[in-house]
């Protein structure tokens, strides 16, 4: 089975800003796969590459096989995106826009049904007959997703879809997504929200300054990069040298180590113990992503 | 929607861009078509009155009668570079032109759809006047089809000029430059209010450098069976111009030129 997007050295300079420097990824038909990175990391860059929207200054992308600057009518019928920018036209309803979409795609009348589909698991039935210009940022928000899915892609791709959207549309929108991802399509998605691709995306890949510095399925970044993490209220007290290592940051007389397995709890507290430290409080948390995130991309300046 | 069953999928994607660029028009048909007739239909007035009496151009041809095949050309051409020339551009102001970029359709297709709803923009707003023009004179017609030809070839040369400048135009203020310092100008000076004979030697030499005079004045030899040039001059010219325009337009979407970074 072909790979649902395969990515080969892409580089891609604007004018002298480098903003993707060297980017290799294999995105496997049927997964659910979170892009991450800070602002400006070369997310959209990439996806508009793949959308073939900008041209790579070297590599190539394909999808499910086909080249997207030499094949790219058969990449792009393969392939829904939807933009960052909340984008819309104004001179017509959603439902002629979502028609007009699948039209370009090839679609006819036989595709009606699954607009109507796209409607519903989107909440926009009842704004169906409304003009783009009168839906509320939410509901454009909406729009611009149903569009991307008009034809029915089997790759699809979300630059923010959750962007400035309320709870509730964000849990419809990745039920009618996780029902697509069962349904066999890839799905392709970039959020700020880490806890959403946490919980949505079986692999992650993060970026920064247009490289990826981390690829793995969620559950091994998890482990790898941030363990456990032991808060400890100490108050105004000096560290043994010994468990220095271990601290990840402290504020005021609180004290969070990033801890590998449960061993190193008991290495620290005995240490503690030696100095004669007491501890006031004690909490044990599960690293998320956002921690894996931070201790990857968090620090900007270098 | 039916009869679209019948279009095989390979055609459906152009057509459904044709169709979505004559509605996009057609839903505005008051400022699209009703404005720029009223406003022809006000030159009319205007100058027919005004000069009626006092410009003689062909023997035996009353002015207002000379004066209304230059008026509609000038109008045909006006609208089919408005029509290509303000979707492009309003769409990449707004940004939905990405939702056309993001699709299968060919650089050809995508030119194909913008020129021909240019074409019918042209058209239909040149048909309206005539009709009414015909309230106030009648007009002979002694060649059909070169009427029809220099109003098809000249709106599909001025479709082709607004998709280029729709391509180049990042701002409305650059489409107005070009709406007020090309389009106005060439047809302004192209000889709709007057025939070239009348002008001095030097700006006849000028007029004749002005692609907008042999639109006008083969279309104006459509009706009256005489004109300033022969129309078959005419037509190779207005026939070559769109020709050099539309393979230049297809290049620059081939590359991507200002539409993909
Ligand atoms: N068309 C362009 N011209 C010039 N520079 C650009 C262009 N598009 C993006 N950039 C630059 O490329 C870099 C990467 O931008 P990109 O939009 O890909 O980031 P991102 O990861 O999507 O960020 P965000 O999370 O803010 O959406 C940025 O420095 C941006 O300024
Ligand atoms: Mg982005």
């Amino acid at each position: 089975m072909k790979p649902a997007i395969q990515i080969n050295g892409i580089h891609k300079s604007f004018g002298g800003l480098h903003a993707l420097n060297g980017v290799d990824l294999t995105v496997e038909q049927g997964e659910f796969f979170a892009l991450l990175g800070p602002n400006g990391a070369g997310k959209s860059t990439l996806i508009n590459i793949l959308a073939g929207l900008i041209k790579p200054s070297t590599g190539d992308i394909s999808v499910m096989g086909f080249d997207v600057v030499q094949q790219y009518q058969q990449a792009r019928k393969l392939l829904g995106v939807v933009p960052q920018e909340l984008v819309f036209d104004p001179f017509f309803n959603v439902r002629e826009m979502l028609r007009f979409q699948a039209g370009y795609f090839g679609c006819g009348p036989e595709n009606d049904a699954w607009v109507d589909e796209i409607l519903e698991g989107l909440g926009l039935s009842d704004k169906a007959h409304t003009n783009m210009r009168r839906l509320s940022g939410g509901m454009k928000r909406r729009a611009l997703i149903a569009q991307a899915l008009a034809h029915k892609p089997p790759v699809i791709v979300l630059d923010e879809p959750t962007a400035g959207v309320d709870v509730e549309l964000r849990q419809m929108l990745w039920e009618f997504i996780k029902k697509l991802n069962r349904d066999g399509h890839t799905i392709i998605l970039t959020t700020h929200y880490l806890e959403e691709a946490e919980a949505l995306c079986s692999r992650v890949a993060m970026m920064k300054q247009g490289k990826i510095v981390a690829l793995d399925s969620t559950a091994n970044l998890l482990n790898k990069f941030a363990g456990k993490q032991l808060r400890l209220i100490l108050g105004d007290v000096n560290l043994p040298a010994s468990i220095q290592p271990l601290l990840r940051s402290q504020e005021k007389g609180a004290f969070t180590f990033a801890l590998h397995d449960m061993v190193q709890i008991e290495f620290v507290l005995s240490a503690l113990r030696e100095a004669n430290i007491k501890v006031i409080d004690m909490q044990l948390n599960e690293a998320d992503l956002e921690d894996v995130f931070l201790s990857l991309v968090g620090n900007q300046n270098d | 929607m039916t009869k679209l069953a019948l279009i095989s999928s390979e055609f459906r994607g152009p057509w459904t861009l044709f169709k979505k660029e004559l509605l996009r028009f057609w839903r505005v048909s008051f400022q699209t078509v009703a404005a720029p007739v009223i406003t022809a239909l006000l030159y009319l007035l205007i100058f027919s009155h005004v000069l009626e009496r006092h410009v003689q151009v062909y023997d035996g041809v009353p002015y207002t009668a000379f004066l209304i095949p230059g008026l509609i050309m000038m109008s045909v051409l006006q609208n089919a570079f408005a029509n290509s020339s303000s979707s492009l551009i309003q769409s990449k102001v707004m940004g939905n032109l990405v939702f056309v970029l993001l699709t299968p359709l060919t650089h050809f297709q995508f030119f194909m759809a913008f020129l021909l709803a240019a074409i019918i923009r042209g058209l239909v707003v040149g048909l309206c006047i005539y009709l009414i023009a015909m309230w106030f004179i009648a007009l002979p017609i002694a060649n059909p089809w070169l009427i029809f030809a220099f109003a098809f070839f000249g709106s599909a040369l001025l479709g082709t000029f607004g998709i280029i400048a729709g391509i180049w135009a990042d701002r409305f203020d650059q489409m107005a430059a070009f709406q007020n310092f090309i389009i106005m100008p060439l047809s302004f000076l192209s000889g709709v209010f007057y025939s070239i004979h009348s002008l001095p030697p030097f700006w006849q030499k000028v007029s004749q450098l002005n692609p907008f005079f042999y639109m006008i004045d083969g279309f104006r030899y459509g009706f009256f069976g005489k004109g300033d040039v022969s129309p078959l001059i005419s037509l190779s010219i207005v026939g070559t111009s769109f020709l050099v325009l539309a393979w230049l337009t297809l290049k620059m979407l081939k590359s991507g030129y200002k539409l993909r970074a």
